[in-house]
């Protein structure tokens, strides 16, 4: 179980500091694949980079903390403090647009030859990397090869076969499929279920699709201006949303055989320079009423395990998910 | 009725390599399509990356010189060997939009003065009917000239900035404008503002466009036809509804099952016990 309790990443810069993630607190159990999903500037990629443990000026985790449930050599508790010691062995992360990132003059065999593994012998473990890379459906001749020899969807395999080669217990997944057509998606996607199947790890899945969430993920957070808005099973997530803003996410977007006016999410985020009073999607909800502007809605468990930050949130449900944002 | 868009087995080869090792590959590979109609249409080209829709919207642009065939658009033949339409009239009737506004505006220009140099240098306008157009552009897109007016393209937001590339678009009028994977680097949630806009563009400023994309689902939603392009070919084309929802060839189905959608799983996901 990862604890993440009343996590808060800011940005210092000039003009001051503002929180890209504001008091984030949930719990991420053992063995599932958590979706994150918002809009652009909802705090998903920084969230992603304090549970990395990746803190650099200009952002600082400036309060709460993170557990990872898991221990370190000398038995003590990993914390936000020490995870970065188990970068690549127990925790692994994979940017937004990262397979842009492998050298493009290293042939790909000598850069999984960069990491720092526990075995010395470079040919031992090149025969390691080798029936790895198999397994993960890409030809032997891929070590071979140069980054720019490579289809996107390779580099993007070779990367998540970087990722999970030491078998992390936890890996973070930026984006993976953005840049990547449906059909080499869908391949992705299945491959980092396959992954997590076999391993038994927890993956983190950053992502504004909600169709790749609702394929991949048994939980979902949803962000909104760098609050957590809700937080449950993807199963009932889907089915009712508690959360307005997470009901237009799911609905924003046209399917096929489906007629209906799609108008994607009135206005946007606000600003996070600016002092925010009340729900911060007070503005861009349907539903928001003068206890919205004024008050903060706190994060309430309305299902088992699932919370969310609305006044009106379980409500009705059921309208709310149907009838009032179709 | 008029030919809105016709391509007459148009093919285009690049040569890759040296000359003594060179390659051939074939972005487009006999191509025909043939779309007409007496009111405007949006026609989607949807296929994955390296399925040659791209270079069939750079023939039509005239960025790309097709090695054989035409391309008609509005009962004008624009592209072939030898062809060689007047500049300005071409721009004039046929217009684009690229898939990264941020790269269609340089970052040390206002944007407003890409839009008046369309009106003027393009629609041949004076410089207070070039104001006017410009501001009737940006009405149509939903923006205001002094919302937009001497302002840099990273002032924007990535929508908004797609919204002034429509508007400068639209400057001169064109009969059509084709769109290269206009909305793949916008906000899913603000994606279908501009989807809903060129519809809206469609339906009362009467322009047809070309909208390439890999996400079919959008496509779904605006078009009148579709061509689904594999390896350079046009393997299905149709109507929207008939070919998305009940397709043909293989590649078609292909593509169609691998859209992530909420409605059914690709596999059941073992449920967990709640936290």
């Amino acid at each position: 179980m990862i604890r993440l309790k009343n996590v808060v990443g800011s940005y210092r810069t000039s003009r001051g500091s503002i929180n890209a993630v504001d008091d984030v607190t949930i719990d991420i159990p053992d063995g599932c694949i958590l979706g994150v999903a918002g809009e652009s500037g909802c705090g998903k990629s920084t969230l992603m980079k304090l549970i990395y443990g990746d803190i650099v000026p200009p952002m600082t985790l400036s309060g709460g903390s993170i557990e990872y449930g898991f221990t370190d050599e000398r038995g003590a508790p990993v914390t936000s403090a020490n995870i970065t010691r188990q970068w690549f062995n127990r925790i692994a992360y994979i940017p937004q647009s990262s397979m842009n990132s492998l050298n493009p003059v290293v042939r790909v065999g000598s850069q999984f030859l960069d990491f720092p593994g526990p075995d010395r012998d470079k040919r031992r473990v090149l025969e390691t990397v080798k029936a790895y890379i198999v397994k993960l459906g890409l030809p032997v001749e891929t070590l071979d090869a140069y980054p720019h020899q490579l289809s996107g969807g390779m580099r993007q395999r070779v990367m998540i076969a970087m990722a999970t080669f030491f078998q992390p217990q936890l890996i973070l997944a930026d984006e993976p499929t953005t840049a990547l057509d449906v059909v080499v998606q869908k391949d992705i996607l299945m491959l980092l279920m396959d992954v997590q199947e076999e391993m038994q790890n927890t993956i983190v899945l950053v992502s504004h699709d909600m169709g790749v969430h609702y394929q991949t993920t048994s939980r979902m957070l949803i962000m909104h201006a760098a609050k957590a808005v809700e937080y449950g099973d993807s199963e009932s997530v889907f089915a009712s949303p508690l959360h307005p803003y997470t009901g237009m996410l799911i609905n924003s977007l046209p399917t096929i055989g489906d007629d209906r006016a799609r108008e994607g999410i009135p206005g946007r985020p606000p600003s996070l320079w600016q002092s925010l009073e009340g729900c911060r999607f007070a503005d861009r909800c349907p539903l928001a009423t003068a206890r919205c502007r004024a008050e903060e809605p706190a994060q309430l468990d309305h299902r088992p395990g699932q919370f969310a930050a609305c006044h009106y949130a379980g409500e009705t449900p059921e309208k709310r998910g149907e009838t009032k944002w179709r | 009725m008029a030919v809105i868009l016709r391509t007459d087995h148009l093919n285009k080869v690049y040569r890759l390599g040296s000359l003594a090792r060179s390659r051939e590959v074939r972005a487009l590979n006999d191509v025909n399509l043939n779309i007409e109609s007496d009111h405007p249409v949006i026609v989607s080209v949807v296929g994955e990356s390296g399925s040659g829709k791209t270079t069939l919207a750079k023939t039509l642009l005239r960025l790309v010189e097709p090695t054989s065939g035409t391309a008609t658009i509005y009962d004008k033949t624009i592209a072939g060997k030898g062809i060689h339409p007047p500049k300005r009239e071409f721009l004039a009737s046929v217009q684009p939009i690229f898939q990264n506004p941020f790269e269609a505006f340089s970052r040390y220009r206002p944007v407003d003065a890409y839009l008046q140099e369309t009106a003027s240098r393009v629609a041949g306008l004076g410089r207070d009917a070039a104001t006017d157009a410009v501001i009737k552009a940006l009405a149509s897109v939903g923006l205001e000239y002094a919302d937009v007016r001497g302002k840099y393209s990273n002032q924007f937001s990535g929508g908004e900035l797609q919204r002034v590339s429509i508007a400068r678009a639209l400057i001169p009028n064109p009969s059509l404008i084709i769109a290269d994977e206009p909305v793949s680097m916008i906000d899913a949630s603000r994606r279908m503002i501009i989807i809903n806009l060129f519809r809206a563009l469609k339906e009362e400023a009467r322009r047809s466009f070309l909208y390439i994309t890999h996400d079919l689902a959008t496509a779904y939603y605006i078009s009148d036809f579709v061509a689904v392009m594999n390896r350079g070919a046009v393997v299905e084309f149709g109507t929207a509804r008939e070919v998305m929802s009940d397709p043909q060839h293989e590649y078609t189905k292909l593509l169609l099952n691998s859209i992530p959608t909420t409605r059914s799983r690709w596999r059941t996901r073992p449920t967990l016990a709640s936290a």
